[in-house]
C-alpha cells in the first residue's frame, strides 16, 4: 500500500503529526457563560437571530445532563476549564489567497503531508482547510462558483448566503438534540459550508483538514451540507492534532440535508492524538452527525477512526423520504487505553426505505471498542431493508469489544438483518505471512486492512492509502 | 544444506520427535513417510519455525548454521519454504498483495533487486500459468474460498515466485485429483536444481511417481525408522509400516 520510504518514516517516530506550533493566539479566557457565547458571536459579527440562537441552546445545554449511557470511562469534563475560542492573531485580517496566509501555517500542514499548494495542483481538491477556530485558504473557489457550488466556511456564509444557513442550520440536528449538540450550537468557532444546486454534480470532491492546535481549547466545529435535488457531492474530512499533555474537547456537529434525488458521500480520516500508553493526552471527540434524506435520495457515511482518546461518534441518517438510501461504513481502531463508542443510526420514516451497515471495529492493548447501532423501522416504512454487519477483530487478550445492536420495528413488512462476528487474529494467520518472510508487524498489519477492505473500499482513493498508512502506523506495537 | 542431528522436540510438553537425524544435499528430493502422528508435519512445521514446536535437544543446521533460534520470517529469508498442508485463509488480503509484501521482504532479505509492479504481476501471472491457476486469483484474498487443490497449487505459485533453496511440502498431494497431482508436480519439478533441494512429506506412493526421490524415509514415532532409494516407497505401499514398526496392522 505504501513504498518502503514512506513506511520508514512513518514507523519510526512516535506521532508524526504530535508538535505544537508556535502561532500567536487571540485566545480567550477558559470558561463558559453568556458573555462567552455572546463575545463569540460578536468576534463573528454575527446577525441578532443567530446570537440568540446560541444563547437558547446555551441555555438549553445549561439544563440538560452529561450523557452517561455510553460504555465509556473517562473523568469528568470541567467546561470552565476551556476556552472558547481562539483565532491565530495573523489571520485577523483575513487573507486573499494561499500567498497570504501565515507560512508557520502553510508550514505545519507540509508536515503533516497535506500541502495546499501540491494539492491545489495535483489532487484537484478544494480545500477549506480549518486551523483552530477560523478557516484559512479556501481554493479552487473559482472553479466551484462557476458550478454553483457553495464551498465556503460556515462564518462566512452566515453572512452571504444568509437565507440558506437560517433555513437549514440546526434543522438535522436541533439545538437541544444532546449534551454535546446543544453545547456545540452555542459556542461553534467554525466549520464548512457546502451547497450543491439542483442537479449539479460538484465537479471535485470536497475536503477539510481540520486541526486542534490551541492548548485547552476547544474546538466546536460546525459543518453544514445541503444537497440540492438531484445533485451529487463527495465530502471528505481529515483530522490529525498535535501532541498534548492534556485532554481536549471536542464537540462538533455535522448536518448533511439530502433533498429528493441527492446523494451525499461523507468520507472521514480521524486520526487525532490518541493519548501515550498510559492514556495520557488524548483528544475526546464527542461529535454529533446526522443527514436527512427525502425522497429517493443518499447519504453514505464512512469512516475511519483510529484516533481519540474517547470517541463518541454515532453518523445518522434519518431516511424520511420513500426509496432513501442511508449507508454506514465504520472502521474503528482502539490500542492503549483508547475508548470507542460508535455505530450509527438508521431511522426508517419512508416506504422502500434501505439502509447498509458494515462495522469493523479492532481492539489492540487494553482497549474498548464499541458498536452501537440503531435500526428503527417506523410505522409508515413499508417493504423497508435494512442489513448491518458488525465484524470484530481483537489483537492480544487484554482488549474488550461490544455490540449494542438496537433494533426497533414497527412495521410487519420491514425487513432487518443483523450479522456479527468476533474474531483474533489466528496464529496459523501470523504464521503463514511470516514463513513468506513477513514481519509480524506488517503480517498484523495485512491481516488488519484485509479485515477492513469492504470499508477501505468505499473511500475515495487517495483516503484510502492514507487508511491504510493509519491503520499501520497505528498498530505498531500491537503485536506480541 | 539441512543437517539434522538427534532431534528431540515437543508440542504442547509432549515429545513427538525422538531423536530425528537427516541429512540432505543440495540437488537432492527426499520423501518423508510414516503412519499418521509419527511427526511428519511437526518436522515440517518446526523446521519453518513455528512457534509451538519447542525444540528440547538436537541440531538443526542449515547451509552450516544453527536455525533453531530464528524467527519463521529469518528462515524464510534464508531460503526456507514451507508448502503448508492446510494453508489459512486470509480475508480481503488479495493474493498479490500477499505475494508484494512477502517478496518485497524475502528479496530484500537477500540482497535480490526489488521487483516493481509490473515485473511482479507478469512473473505472478507466470507462475500462475505453471501451475494451471487462473490469473484471477490474483486478486482474490489469499485462500479465500479456494478449494482444497487450489489452495495447494496456490502454495506452490507462491514457492515458484520465492524461489528456496530448500523446499518444505508438507502433504501437498493430499485432496488432489490426478491431474492436479501431475501440475503440482510440473510445478515442484521445474524448481529441481543442483543449488536446491525438496523435502516432501507424504502418505503416499502416488506422489513419487511424479515427483521421483532420490531418497525415501520412515518416520515412525519420532524417528527415522527406515531408509532407501525410491523403491522403498513401493514396498511401503504394498506392505504398509506394520512391518517396520512392529506392529500387526498395516496402514497406507
Amino acid at each position: 500500500m505504501s513504498s518502503q520510504a514512506e513506511l520508514d518514516k512513518l514507523i519510526h517516530g512516535d506521532y508524526e503529526a504530535g508538535f505544537i506550533s508556535a502561532i500567536e493566539s487571540d485566545t480567550l479566557p477558559p470558561g463558559l457563560n453568556e458573555d462567552v457565547v455572546r463575545f463569540i458571536s460578536e468576534k463573528k459579527g454575527e446577525p441578532e437571530w443567530l446570537l440568540e440562537w446560541r444563547l437558547a441552546a446555551y441555555r438549553r445545554w445549561l439544563s440538560m445532563p452529561v450523557p452517561q449511557w455510553a460504555h465509556l470511562e473517562h473523568p469528568p469534563v470541567d467546561f470552565n476549564e476551556i476556552s472558547y475560542y481562539s483565532a491565530p492573531k495573523s489571520m485577523s485580517d483575513g487573507p486573499k489567497s494561499l500567498d497570504e496566509v501565515d507560512p508557520e501555517l502553510l508550514r505545519i500542514y507540509e508536515k503533516l503531508g497535506i500541502p495546499l499548494h501540491e494539492q491545489e495542483m495535483l489532487a484537484g481538491v478544494a480545500v477549506d482547510a480549518v486551523f483552530d477556530s477560523v478557516s484559512v485558504g479556501t481554493t479552487f473557489k473559482a472553479k466551484l462558483l462557476e458550478a454553483g457550488v457553495i464551498f465556503c466556511p460556515i462564518s462566512e456564509a452566515v453572512h452571504t448566503y444568509p437565507e440558506l444557513i437560517k433555513k437549514y442550520l440546526g434543522t438535522v440536528v436541533p439545538q437541544g438534540d444532546n449534551y454535546y449538540a446543544a453545547l456545540n450550537s452555542a459556542v461553534f468557532s467554525d466549520g464548512s459550508f457546502v451547497y450543491i444546486p439542483k442537479g449539479v454534480r460538484c465537479p471535485m470532491e470536497l475536503s477539510t483538514y481540520f486541526r486542534i492546535n490551541e492548548a485547552k481549547t476547544g474546538q466546536f466545529e460546525r459543518t453544514l451540507i445541503v444537497a440540492d435535488e438531484g445533485s451529487y457531492v463527495s465530502y471528505l474530512e481529515g483530522c490529525t492534532a498535535p501532541m498534548r499533555d492534556e485532554n481536549q474537547m471536542h464537540a462538533a456537529v455535522v448536518e448533511l440535508v439530502a433533498l429528493p434525488g441527492a446523494e451525499i458521500k461523507y468520507s472521514t480520516v480521524q486520526n487525532w492524538y490518541p493519548g501515550d500508553a498510559e492514556g495520557k493526552g488524548g483528544i475526546y471527540n464527542f461529535v454529533t452527525k446526522r443527514g436527512v434524506c427525502h425522497d429517493d435520495a443518499k447519504i453514505s457515511w464512512t469512516q475511519v477512526e483510529t484516533g481519540s482518546a474517547i470517541t463518541w461518534k454515532y453518523p445518522s441518517v434519518i431516511l424520511r423520504g420513500d426509496n432513501a438510501i442511508g449507508e454506514f461504513y465504520s472502521v474503528a481502531l482502539t490500542r492503549n487505553l483508547q475508548q470507542a463508542d460508535t455505530g450509527t443510526k438508521m431511522i426508517h420514516l419512508g416506504k422502500n426505505t434501505k439502509s447498509t451497515i458494515i462495522s469493523k471495529g479492532i481492539s489492540a492493548g487494553r482497549s474498548s471498542n464499541v458498536y452501537r447501532g440503531l435500526v428503527r423501522m417506523s410505522p409508515r416504512a413499508e417493504n423497508a431493508r435494512n442489513f448491518t454487519q458488525c465484524d470484530s477483530l481483537l489483537l492480544g487478550d487484554q482488549c474488550a469489544a461490544h455490540t449494542f445492536p438496537y433494533i426497533e420495528s414497527r412495521n410487519p413488512s420491514a425487513m432487518i438483518e443483523h450479522e456479527a462476528t468476533t474474531s483474533k487474529v489466528s496464529d496459523d494467520q501470523m504464521f503463514l505471512c511470516r514463513s513468506r518472510g513477513i514481519d509480524p508487524e506488517k503480517a498484523v498489519s495485512i491481516i488488519v486492512n484485509g479485515f477492513c477492505k469492504e470499508v477501505f473500499k468505499e473511500l475515495p482513493m487517495e483516503f484510502a492509502v492514507e487508511a491504510g498508512k493509519l491503520l499501520e502506523v497505528s498498530l505498531e506495537g500491537a503485536v506480541g | 544444506m539441512l543437517e539434522i542431528r538427534n532431534l528431540h522436540a515437543t508440542v504442547a510438553g509432549e515429545e513427538i520427535l525422538k531423536g530425528l537425524d537427516l541429512t540432505v544435499k543440495p540437488g537432492e528430493v527426499h520423501a518423508i513417510m510414516g503412519p499418521n502422528g509419527s511427526g511428519k508435519s511437526t518436522l515440517t512445521n518446526l523446521l519453518a519455525g513455528r512457534e509451538e514446536y519447542a525444540v528440547a535437544s538436537g541440531e538443526v543446521l542449515f547451509e552450516g548454521k544453527d536455525v533453531t533460534e530464528l524467527e519463521p520470517e529469518e528462515r524464510a529469508h534464508a531460503g526456507i519454504y514451507l508448502a503448508f498442508q492446510y494453508p489459512v485463509e486470509i480475508p480481503g488480503v488479495s493474493n498479490l498483495e500477499f505475494l508484494k509484501a512477502s517478496l518485497e521482504a524475502t528479496r530484500a532479505a537477500q540482497g535480490k533487486e526489488p521487483w516493481d509492479a509490473v515485473t511482479l504481476l507478469r512473473q505472478a501471472r507466470e507462475a500462475c500459468k505453471q501451475v494451471d491457476l487462473d490469473p484471477q486469483f490474483l486478486k482474490r484474498g489469499v485462500n479465500e474460498g479456494f478449494s482444497g487443490g487450489e489452495k495447494k497449487r496456490n502454495e506452490i505459485m507462491q514457492m515458484l515466485l520465492l524461489e528456496p533453496k530448500l523446499a518444505l511440502l508438507d502433504e501437498t498431494d493430499s485432496g488432489l485429483d490426478i491431474d492436479a497431482l501431475q501440475v503440482v508436480a510440473r510445478g515442484v519439478n521445474s524448481l529441481r536444481s543442483p543449488d536446491r533441494a525438496i523435502v516432501m512429506v507424504t502418505h503416499y506412493q502416488r506422489l513419487l511417481d511424479y515427483i521421483v526421490p532420490d531418497y525415501v524415509h520412515v518416520l515412525a514415532d519420532g524417528r527415522i525408522l527406515k531408509s532407501g532409494g525410491k523403491e522403498l516407497a513401493l514396498e511401503l505401499e504394498q506392505r504398509g509400516y506394520g512391518w517396520l514398526t512392529g506392529e500387526e496392522e498395516a496402514s497406507a
